[in-house]
């Protein structure tokens, strides 16, 4: 009995523990589908038109991501792998994908340099990377004009303008109570796009940044479901020899 | 077979210390749940180990190319996100079975004599760890990585004197840098697994040497059959062999469901913040350790001075090394011993685990306070253990309560000018119940009473 209420309330620590985190912001679902391949490959294609001109994603090559949302070798080539290296020499599809602009040249334009996407899925989570992109409201303040409510003072400009349109902030408190007093965005001039398709314009780019923040993750559900099964069976296998080992000890 | 045999053991001891350790090596036969944690940390070594070689073998210990190079693993080396995060599975694994064996000490008393060393190697091993693991979450150069190494060489900055210059020379540099990323990996990859092998080697000798102790705490060396064997002993093979290979099952079906289904354990395995690559100008906001230094941190915290805090965190470690002396009462398993001493542990171990918790959260006002009464339980435990390792009289146990009730609340009277005194007050409860249930119950209750000890282990 004591072994029990012991293990209980060691257990029972543990999610706590889970639950106490996260607070502030509130973040839309993002709602991805990581075995959705048109959606990783709208992604992929969003990211290098609107994206990757400032943005590295530097940690992984052309070609892996072409194997691993099946775009063959020769659209990569004629779509996407137009960037050239240091020395002007044309990049090949087994690079590692860096973007064209040199971090010098952004630090002078963005105040800092646009920062490698590679793993901002992993640091920030989907939602976040989901709700940010469809934050940017106009703000005459800033030096681009545009500010966002996921990331204060934002030094990145609306690159997705032209899709969504573009946002104001309604103070909370102009509302009133009946708006439960929360900052609201409001759309005051349309995009090329009506919101939902805006919206799944920037889920598609969320679910390709966290595919790649972890391409290897569907191959490791995929090879945990097997390595279970096999532990399952050792159990079993395990628990009868320790048992007919066992039987002659009183 | 045999004749090769027989030609090596004549040159080299190969067949006396088999049997020696394993095949005339006799352990009591009422081992249960609790003793399957000792070989699971050896096989968590080994993980820890051949993992590592492999690790090392494509990642780059230079501030410019680490974080890179760990990516480079994930993404392009064969099964490297395997390697990768068998080792950072591994290593939260290793404290949640440590954590667990050293509970197992407590509550059967495996601490006393004759295996004080025992303890005493094991308390060096957890420090070796320690180290190991806070050395090893520099490497991948996050900003979790960054922060929480400069946070901890930093303490060293708050010794008195020599503070400054002593976080210099662990730093190699005046700040955390490539410097410092370097040494902490030459001490990772080699000085301390080497440190650790040493001391697990005497760990298990000096347990060798004494033998087991088990559930019911009876020394089973005490009843021998006409063989010299002990009665209630079985050989550690095959018996025990067999038995730990299904614990190391179940071990395996859970380290592994963690490993391919949530290696980011919540986010408290590998932290969501380092996989942002370090950034010497820019404080993350919120710096946690990992989730096994929390306790230890909570308790530097709760203390305002710096240096008296990095006093209570190291005396939080090293009073641990003294159980054996502290607790003096011969009865070595909670079975025998009182109702209150069982409430005692599961008291402390519910502290702990709320320590560790406080550890991860950000400081409020809340927070803070409860790292204060928690801590103050922390050290509590161990008055209480001393005291009640004998029988006390009435008298005795009201001074010893009023006198350490005195010095919390004399404290509180202190500090609470600047605090809010309806929050102070009734968070001394915490504390407080703890102190009148250990030290006050045995006056008017009889939960202080000890059951007889067997002659022969039960079960």
């Amino acid at each position: 009995m004591k072994k029990l209420i012991t293990l209980g309330l060691i257990l029972l620590a543990a999610p706590v523990s889970l639950f106490a985190s996260g607070a502030g912001l509130h973040l839309d679902k993002a709602d991805i589908d990581l075995s959705n391949t048109a959606s990783l490959q709208r992604g992929f294609k969003y990211f290098t038109n609107y994206c990757y001109g400032c943005h590295s994603i530097g940690l992984t090559r052309y070609s892996r991501i072409g194997e691993d949302l099946g775009i063959p070798k020769e659209v990569l080539k004629s779509e996407v792998v137009f960037a050239r290296d240091e020395k002007g020499e044309p990049v090949k599809v087994g690079s590692y994908m860096k973007t064209a602009m040199s971090k010098s040249y952004g630090d002078e334009a963005f105040g800092k340099a646009p920062p490698d996407l590679s793993v901002t899925a992993r640091a920030r989570g989907a939602d976040w990377i989901y709700t940010y992109l469809r934050s940017f409201y106009l703000d005459p303040s800033r030096p681009l004009g545009v500010n966002n409510t996921a990331f204060d003072n934002v030094g990145m400009p609306h690159v997705l303008w032209e899709l969504q349109g573009w946002q104001i902030l309604k103070k909370g408190d102009e509302h009133g109570e009946a708006h439960g007093g929360a900052d609201e965005l409001v759309l005051v001039s349309p995009g090329t796009v009506p919101p939902v398709q805006y919206d799944q314009i920037v889920r598609d780019i969320t679910n390709f940044l966290t595919y790649l923040a972890e391409p290897v993750r569907e191959k490791r559900l995929q090879t945990g479901v097997f390595v279970m099964l096999f532990l399952f069976i050792f159990f079993v296998a395990a628990y009868f020899l320790k048992k007919e080992y066992w039987k002659d000890v009183h | 077979m045999n004749k090769v045999l027989a030609w090596v053991d004549q040159r080299l001891p190969i067949i006396k210390p088999l049997e020696e350790h394993l095949t005339k090596y006799y352990a009591p036969k009422n081992f249960n749940f609790w003793y399957y944690f000792g070989s699971l940390a050896m096989l968590v070594l080994v993980i820890q180990i051949v993992s590592g070689i492999f690790l090392t073998m494509h990642y780059k210990p230079d501030a410019a190319t680490a974080f890179a190079s760990v990516e480079y693993i994930m993404r392009e080396v064969p099964g490297g996100w395997f390697i990768r995060y068998m080792h950072s599975t591994g290593a939260s694994a290793f404290f949640i079975v440590i954590y667990l064996h050293m509970f197992r000490g407590l509550i059967y008393g495996s601490y006393k004599t004759p295996r004080e060393l025992i303890w005493i190697f094991g308390m060096f091993i957890y420090l070796a760890l320690m180290a190991e693991a806070f050395m090893g979450y520099l490497l991948p150069w996050g900003q979790m990585s960054y922060w929480g190494a400069q946070v901890i060489v930093n303490l060293f900055g708050a010794i008195p004197g020599i503070g400054p210059d002593l976080a210099v020379w662990v730093r190699g540099d005046f700040v955390v840098s490539d410097a410092t990323l370097n040494r902490f990996f030459a001490l990772h990859v080699i000085a301390v697994p080497l440190a650790l092998i040493g001391l697990i080697l005497l760990h298990i000798m000096a347990l060798h040497q004494v033998g087991s102790n088990n559930p019911d705490g009876v020394e089973i060396k005490k009843l021998k059959d006409e063989n010299g064997n002990p009665v209630d002993g079985i050989p550690f093979h095959p018996y025990y062999t067999v038995k730990d290979v299904m614990g190391v099952a179940v071990f395996l079906i859970f380290f592994f469901a963690i490993l391919f289904f949530a290696p980011e354990g919540g986010g408290y395995f590998i932290e969501h913040a380092n996989f942002v690559p370090a950034n010497p100008l820019q404080t993350p906001e919120h710096i946690a350790p990992v989730w096994y230094f929390t306790p230890f941190y909570t308790v530097l915290r709760a203390v305002p001075d710096p240096f008296l805090g990095v006093l209570a965190m190291g005396a939080a470690v090293v009073i641990l090394f003294f159980l054996p002396w502290i607790d003096r009462n011969p009865i070595k398993s909670w079975r025998y011993r009182s109702k209150l001493h069982t409430f005692s542990i599961l008291y402390f171990v519910a502290a702990f685990i709320w320590l560790g918790y406080l550890g991860i959260e950000p400081v409020t006002e809340f927070n803070s306070e409860m790292g204060l009464r928690l801590t103050e339980v922390y050290f509590a435990f161990f008055v209480v253990m001393w005291f009640s390792s004998k029988k006390r009289s009435a008298a005795t146990s009201l001074i010893v309560f009023a006198v350490v009730m005195g010095l919390i609340v004399a404290w509180d009277l202190m500090r609470v000018g600047s605090l809010n005194p309806s929050m102070v007050w009734p968070a001394l409860a915490v504390p407080g119940v703890y102190l009148v249930v250990t030290l006050l119950f045995p006056i008017f209750t009889n939960w202080d009473a000890e059951k007889e000890v067997p002659q022969r282990v039960t079960g």
